[in-house]
């Protein structure tokens, strides 16, 4: 299928980036790995009439030890995110979370800000973000703002990402030894979640979040408040769906993804408490 | 536009609307029709060619965005003397094709995941051809052909 014709730029900088939306407004669209934009453009959801490409902003693609946080660069591959050994070492539930979106050939390409950017609450990053307490560093014309993970999604593919705003960086806690799983519920190889949990446990502090349970990516804070009052796996779990409002849809009904999220959450908080 | 991408080490260079996808690049404009699209919606792999050494979709890449990089298809796989790449040898002793329709991509995804994990096991490599669909062999001698080619 083809994409509706667009005007191409590319961009050599963040702030060249910044500058070109500026100038072209809501009609321009980021492009970073292309691999949720372009298949919306194949099928003509997504028409923009110009593309910015910032795949090759490289001073956008590390992964540091920032102190009490690692700070990955919001055009990451996905390919590099889940193999740095200081994400292996510092947040092993994001680099094994990441090794899930899509396949190798995707992960070649998509990036870890363009994943979530484009706010899919079925896409397995916006959760597992989430759930460890992630900040995400916006540029804009205007200057840098942080933003907390759960200030970020406002509504399905919308974030409050300004129409001149570009993600730059993405702030994770370090989990410190953490225990940790991620449960993405499918079924076909390389399909997205029908319902997803990313989770860690430290003793009576947990943090789990639901993939595909709303419109946004939702944080189980009753799981999470259950576990700190010292309530069995089994109680926590039950409270999965607490924050969530599933959608029906060809996959699953509502009443089915509440029973996967509670599943899936007892089966994530059994692997990151063994 | 104008772009060019060096296509198994030759130039090609071509005036392309912005929205030409690499696999059109490859097929039209250069002229190697090895590479298939079979799903179009990036998931059946059999688009998949190596850009900068790493295999990608082509279906779900813009040309625009391969400009000045290193593409490598299926008929870039075998030597100048046309000595099979071990990987296709592989292929053909293990009989890891039917109609032969996945199998481009599947080459170019496997030689990848080789190049990355040179000793992959068995279900490294049933997980790391996940992005290459078959309809015809149910995979076995696919997998075995891969496993032959790893390095113990």
């Amino acid at each position: 299928m083809i994409p509706a014709a667009f005007e191409y730029v590319r961009a050599g900088s963040a702030e060249e980036a910044i500058s070109l939306i500026a100038q072209h407004g809501d009609e321009a669209k980021f492009l970073a790995g292309g691999h949720s934009l372009v298949p919306l453009m194949k099928l003509r959801l997504a028409q923009p009439s110009v593309l910015i490409d910032i795949g090759r902003v490289s001073d956008l693609s590390y992964v540091t030890d920032a102190g009490d946080h690692i700070a990955i660069g919001a055009l990451t591959r996905h390919r590099d995110v889940e193999t740095s050994p200081i994400v292996l070492e510092h947040a092993p539930l994001l680099a094994h979370a990441t090794s899930h979106v899509g396949d190798p050939q995707v992960r070649h390409r998509g990036t870890i800000g363009g994943s979530l950017a484009h706010a899919d609450p079925a896409s397995d990053l916006p959760a597992t973000t989430l759930a460890l307490g992630a900040t995400y560093v916006v540029q804009g014309p205007g200057g840098t703002r942080e933003i907390p993970a759960g200030s970020f999604y406002e509504g399905y593919l919308t974030s409050v990402l300004a129409a001149d705003e570009m993600l730059t960086e993405i702030r994770v806690p370090k989990m410190n030894g953490a225990g940790w799983s991620f449960q993405k519920f499918n079924r076909r190889a390389q399909d997205w979640a029908i319902v997803g949990v990313a989770a860690w446990r430290n003793g009576s502090e947990a943090g789990v979040a639901l993939v595909n349970m709303a419109s946004v990516p939702v944080l189980a804070t009753s799981v999470g408040a259950a576990i700190a009052s010292g309530a069995s796996i089994e109680d926590a779990a039950a409270e999965a769906a607490a924050e969530a409002d599933p959608q029906a849809d060809l996959n699953a009904s509502v009443e089915y993804r509440q029973h996967l999220a509670r599943v899936l959450t007892r089966r994530a908080l059994e692997e990151a408490s063994a | 536009m104008e772009i060019s991408i060096t296509v198994n080490g030759q130039v090609v260079s071509a005036d392309v609307e912005p929205r030409t996808l690499l696999v059109q690049f490859i097929r039209d404009n250069a002229g190697l029709t090895g590479t298939n699209i079979g799903c179009d919606t990036s998931s059946c792999g059999a688009c998949s060619i190596h850009l900068d050494g790493e295999a990608v979709k082509s279906c779900t890449v813009l040309a625009a965005q391969a400009d000045g990089g290193s593409v490598t298809t299926i008929e870039g796989m075998a030597s100048a003397d046309g000595t099979l790449h071990p990987m296709q040898q592989a292929f053909m002793e293990h009989h890891g094709l039917q109609c032969g329709y996945c199998t481009p991509g599947m080459v170019m995804a496997a030689t990848s995941l080789l190049n990355e994990n040179p000793s992959a096991t068995e279900e490294e490599i049933r997980i790391g051809l996940e992005g290459n669909l078959c309809r015809c062999t149910g995979y076995h001698n696919i997998v075995q052909a891969v496993l032959s080619c790893t390095k113990s």
